[in-house]
């Protein structure tokens, strides 16, 4: 028997395997190893923000903040270390910022009732714009933490690498499963997601855990952008633009619910990682250009959200006559 | 049998809201093992009470013990860890979480401070055993049945080790022998002391279960009963404020007796799913047609399937003898059929838009798009409206929210009028209005009644039911029970009609 | 109660007062920083000054602006606009490269792929009931790729003098986009009022349930706000291809959804739906773009630009919000006694 909770998971990882298997027939070399794996490493920083926003869309929210957090996040490390500063100053440092400002993000919110959307688009401006204030051009960072970070990893037997940045998104991956599920903080946030009014009824604290879960979400993304730091070995104001859409369609994609209460943090991996397979096949065929994935991306959240919507409306229906019968 | 010291004591409790006085200097008590029913029509101010009691609202004068310690609880939450427990009538748990989820939600057992599914589970199961209830507590509560999500709140009400247990129209979506089971569950929980405070419009329930009873009237206190020492239809003239020797008032002229051949409007076996079955009516022009019952008992889903807010399931509407089929309001008003609804600020008024655009709007949806209303016939009509209905307002531009409950009313009636229905629906138009407007839309429904409309009408105020109507439907548990016609209608008849 | 009423209905009355006050305190400003700036001289039959330099630089964002505010009217929200402009842009580079159609043909080609893109959106909202923020995301994300493919990936640019016109161009002294905006606004002034059009959208949005009781088609007036919505980026899409003589399907456009979210928050529309002002969103869009003539002329970095931004945002979500402003009044109540 197959929970239907767990019906979207399956079918986004069975899509990835569908595809994977159908990469590996027609072009050599797409079915290995290494390119599973640089999946993992190419998309960490990317997941890595989803895994927050997962979080977020989980509780009935939004994060438009994400991609301008991650811009902010590298572009001060690596301001400061080309200033000097000693690594462990600074990734604190960056980490409490995001902390702050999701914090503040969420404070919004729940206080002053202001709608998510509007919040942190406001909250994309600012961060952008702080960015661009801390340094408008692209800063290189040399550092020998840097050049290690970015050769190191675990080996594999066969020549494959499971890359620092992939065992990171891992620690990453399993602590936000262990926070979503065997944490009274991720039972809260379902809570707020299937009904705010009956989560309050309920004593759930909705102030701590609405602040909360925009604080991770920027902390996350800011960990994404020191991840990024490392991927691009610079910080750059315009970097990640429109990486917070990419997030929310890796959730959509992964079978999490935009109107929140369901959903599942390793559905949002498989949607990364589906993305990405799109993305390396696309590169693989060679005379599709790159912009297809963004269709494909396109198409896939569109049929997700019809299926959700499909799904979802009988129990609708039920709810309402439920709810006219009872209102009497 | 003289009740023991109370549990819970209120002593002169007021709360009044603008315009409003909802509680008004009302004492009420529950002991320790007691079950005790909270009774009254709508508007009567259960609910204020109950919200004062788990803090959802801050009362504005009284006080309130608590085993003789005095508590104002500030919050749901502060309520409930004085040991005061709510379990509301609709649903208020989270259908995406698992039943055990909901059952232990804020106080998960923990093994290295990580949640430990495996006794969560085993706590939840043990919760539902005392119901009765053998389901898989790890699926999710939506994939349950109304009436088991509400077995549910219960137990989870029940297992928060409450002193005083508040049911809210518990059983609104139960069946007979889920009803059993809560009762017994019921009765052992009064066996171990705790206090349970039992809301309902299920009277046989209410004589069922309780030790006594309180009524509400108006935000008033009528008094508080013996269950055993109050009969029947005593409770109900306390609880609608008639006695049963009530005088014959003035009845409509007399009118031949209904059949089909000539009605505006007829209904025949008409069912909704999940709502009312088996209604059938007949509304003739220059009739007036009552549709009476206790609160819950299927007024204003009648009103809903006529209107085409909801479907039938089955059954049949005709109109001037010929069949209709309405799937939106829109087909019902094209049929000449118009709707003042029951809640007038959530389907009524369009508070923020003036009262101006409030009064043409329907109009305006029945010409469609392309054919406006100008500027001057809008004002026209608004001005028009104003001056028939007398509606106090300084002058037509004035946001409509801004109104009275009796203006708001009339605009909603002027916006009907204003396309000439053949039919008119109205649910409790006298609901929440002052005195004034109150004689005004009663005067207003003869007045329409003369001129050749059929009205069909809906009230819990038995007077203003006999006093308009040709014909009254009595409606209980969303079935028709009686109809009424002619001589027949008396205030006593209906009475004995709603209560038997 | 009824002082704080009256103090409501009376800003209400006087809605246009504060976005007029910002605007002119705006122009204050600059006028102290350039004394010269509104000065205007005719050159070659061209009206030049700063003023004109806002409008015909503020003009995206108006067009954008005007259908925006019918959207979140009713209380819903767009998107996708900055991608239909890229991809109006990229139809209309399509077309004109691939032969001497007539330009009345290009335009058309352009506005109606920005209505169908509409209808899509409008679809997914009224008939299945998606979350409008999620149904116009899809084609934010999709649409650029779309508008790249439509001419395989190249960033097309054309010689075509009359379909300049439409960005370069001047009648009367004034540029030709500046004309479109007024054009637009009357449009859509006489559509919504001169049909029961705009009495729907505020109906609908301030409450779409006493709507549906009254017989109000609110799906259909949903979709028809997404259609006005699409056709408006559409035609802020052909301005903005024509002006730069070719298709950038990248960065056409871009971010130009959030300024004009901007805009119709600052006319103080409600994100929640109901009352709306298509010239109140025009004026926004000016300020907004004064604002960042203002930013260029006080010496303050471009660079601050956004910052300053955000920091509008709050601060008008917050005057907005009704528990700020009774925050704020028992602040003064308190201060005062």
């Amino acid at each position: 028997m197959i929970d239907s909770r767990h019906t979207p998971v399956l079918i986004t990882y069975a899509l990835f395997a569908a595809l994977f298997l159908l990469g590996s027939l027609q072009y050599e070399g797409l079915g290995s190893l290494r390119v599973f794996l640089n999946l993992f490493t190419d998309n960490a920083f990317l997941a890595v923000t989803a895994i927050g926003m997962t979080f977020v869309i989980l509780s009935g929210g939004i994060d438009l903040s994400v991609g301008s957090v991650i811009a902010f996040t590298g572009v001060l490390t690596a301001v400061l270390i080309q200033a000097g500063w000693p690594l462990v100053t600074v990734f604190p440092l960056v980490l409490a910022i995001g902390c702050i400002f999701g914090g503040g993000m969420g404070l919004l919110i729940h206080y002053y009732k202001l709608q998510p959307f509007i919040v942190t688009l406001a909250g994309m401006f600012l961060m952008r714009g702080l960015a661009v204030v801390v340094s408008e051009r692209s800063v290189p960072i040399e550092h020998e933490v840097y050049d290690t970070f970015n050769t190191a990893g675990l080996s594999l037997p066969g020549g494959a690498l499971i890359s620092s940045q992939a065992l990171l998104l891992l620690i990453v991956l399993l602590a936000a499963l262990v926070l979503a599920h065997y944490r009274r903080f991720g039972t809260y946030v379902y809570a707020i997601g299937g009904s705010p009014e009956s989560a309050r009824l309920m004593a759930v604290p909705l102030a701590r855990t609405t602040i909360g879960i925009y604080a991770l979400s920027s902390f996350l993304a800011a960990l994404a952008g020191i991840m990024f730091s490392f991927y691009t070995s610079s910080g750059y104001a315009l970097a990640a633009v429109g990486i917070e859409l990419d997030a929310i369609a890796a959730v959509v994609i992964g079978g999490t619910l935009l109107t929140g209460g369901s959903g599942y943090v390793i559905g949002t991996l498989g949607g990364v990682l589906l993305m990405g397979l799109v993305q390396t096949y696309i590169a693989f065929n060679g005379s599709l250009n790159s912009w297809w994935t963004k269709i494909v991306v396109g198409i896939l959240v569109l049929v997700f959200v019809c299926f959700q919507r499909l799904n979802t409306f009988g129990e609708g229906v039920g709810k309402q006559k439920a709810g006219t019968r009872t209102a009497a | 049998m003289s009740p023991p010291a109370p549990l819970l004591s209120l002593t002169g409790v007021r709360k009044v809201f603008p315009g409003v006085t909802a509680l008004d200097n009302v004492d009420f008590e529950v002991a320790s093992g007691e079950i005790h029913a909270l009774l009254g029509e709508n508007g009567a101010g259960k609910s204020t009470l109950i919200k004062v009691l788990t803090g959802v609202y801050k009362s504005d004068g009284g006080e309130m013990r608590l085993a003789g310690e005095v508590v104002s609880p500030k919050s749901v939450v502060d309520a409930q860890s004085a040991g005061i427990s709510t379990v509301y009538q609709e649903v208020n748990l989270l259908p995406n979480l698992s039943v055990a989820q909901n059952l232990t939600l804020g106080r998960e057992p923990r093994r290295f401070g990580l949640t430990d599914w495996a006794r969560m589970n085993e706590a939840a199961r043990n919760i539902l055993q005392r119901f009765g209830l053998d389901i898989d507590v790890t699926k999710p509560l939506g994939h349950f049945s109304i009436a088991v999500q509400q077995l549910v709140a219960i137990a989870r009400g029940v297992a928060q080790s409450a002193k005083i247990l508040v049911l809210d129209e518990p059983t609104a979506s139960l069946d007979k022998t889920e009803v059993e089971v809560l009762f017994n569950i019921l009765r052992s929980l009064r066996g171990e002391g705790v206090g349970i405070v039992f809301v309902t419009h299920f009277l046989d329930q209410v004589y069922a279960l309780s030790d006594r009873i309180t009524v509400l009237r108006n935000g008033r206190k009528i008094g508080t009963f013996e269950t055993a020492k109050l009969p029947w239809p005593k409770l109900i003239e306390h609880m609608l404020g008639y006695e049963l020797q009530g005088t014959l008032t003035g009845n409509p002229a007399r009118r031949a007796p209904a059949d089909s051949e000539d009605a505006e409007l007829s209904v025949d076996a008409a069912c909704v799913d999940a709502s009312v079955q088996d209604i059938s009516l007949i509304a003739r022009s220059g009739e007036a047609i009552g549709l009476a019952g206790l609160l819950g008992s299927g007024r204003t889903e009648v009103c809903r399937g006529l209107f085409g807010l909801d479907r039938l399931s089955s059954g049949q509407i005709r109109r001037n003898g010929r069949p209709v089929r309405f799937t939106s309001p829109q087909n019902a008003i094209a049929e000449g059929i118009a709707l003042c609804p029951e809640d007038r600020k959530a389907n009524g008024i369009i508070g923020e838009l003036s009262v101006r655009e409030n009064i043409v709007l329907a109009l305006q949806a029945r010409q469609g798009w392309w054919r406006p209303i100008s500027a001057r016939e809008q004002r026209a009509l608004a001005d028009q409206a104003i001056a028939d209905f007398k509606i106090a307002t300084p002058d037509a531009e004035k946001p409509v929210g801004l109104l009275s409950g009796g203006n708001q009313q009339k605009v909603i009636l002027a916006r009907w009028l204003a396309i000439k229905p053949d039919i008119l629906l109205l649910d409790e138009p006298t609901r929440g209005i002052d005195i004034g407007a109150h004689a005004e839309i009663l005067r207003l429904i003869r007045e329409l009644c003369d001129s050749g409309m059929a009205l069909i009408v809906t009230s819990s105020e038995l007077e203003e039911l006999v006093a308009f109507s040709h014909r009254i439907i009595v409606l209980r548990d969303f079935r028709q029970i009686a109809e009424l016609e002619g001589d027949a209608i008396t205030e006593d008849a209906l009475l004995q009609a709603i209560a038997s | 109660m009824t002082y704080l009423r009256a103090i409501f209905s009376s800003l209400q009355r006087h809605r246009m007062l504060w976005p007029l006050l910002a605007l002119a305190m705006i122009w204050a400003v600059i006028v102290v920083l350039n004394p010269a700036f509104f000065c205007f001289t005719v050159k070659d039959g061209r009206v030049l000054g700063g003023l004109v330099d806002i409008l015909n630089r503020g003009a995206p964002i108006a067009l954008i602006a005007i259908g925006m505010s019918l959207v979140i009217a009713t209380g819903g929200i767009d998107l996708s606009v900055g991608a239909v402009m890229a991809i109006a842009g990229a139809v209309a580079a399509n077309i004109i490269s691939g032969g001497a159609l007539p330009v009345w043909m290009i335009i058309a080609a352009g506005l109606g792929t920005g209505l169908f893109a509409g209808l899509v959106n409008g679809t997914l909202v009224a008939g299945l009931g998606v979350q409008p923020i999620v149904a116009t995301l899809i084609l934010l994300v999709a649409g650029r790729g779309v508008a790249q493919l439509i001419n395989d990936g190249q960033i097309i640019t054309f010689q075509n003098e009359s379909f300049a016109f439409l960005g370069v161009g001047n009648i009367l002294g004034l540029p030709t986009p500046v004309w479109l905006v007024a054009f637009l606004l009357a449009g859509l002034l006489t559509l919504t009022r001169k049909t029961a059009l705009g009495l729907f959208i505020e109906s609908v949005g301030a409450n779409a349930s006493a709507s549906h009781y009254v017989g109000i088609p609110v799906k259909s007036v949903k979709l028809a706000v997404y259609a006005i919505s699409g056709l408006c980026a559409a035609l802020a899409g052909l301005v903005a291809t024509a002006d730069i003589q070719g298709a950038d399907a990248n960065n056409v456009g871009l971010w130009i959804e959030l300024d004009a979210i901007l805009a119709v928050v600052i006319g103080g529309a409600s994100l929640m739906g109901g009352r709306y002002s298509l010239a109140l969103a025009v004026i926004s869009a000016l300020i907004i773009q004064s604002l960042n003539t203002a930013i260029v002329l006080s010496g303050i970095p471009p660079k601050f630009n956004l910052v300053i931004k955000a920091v509008v945002i709050i601060a008008v979500l917050l005057l907005q919000s009704s528990i700020a402003q009774a925050q704020l009044a028992s602040l003064r109540a308190r201060l005062t006694a």
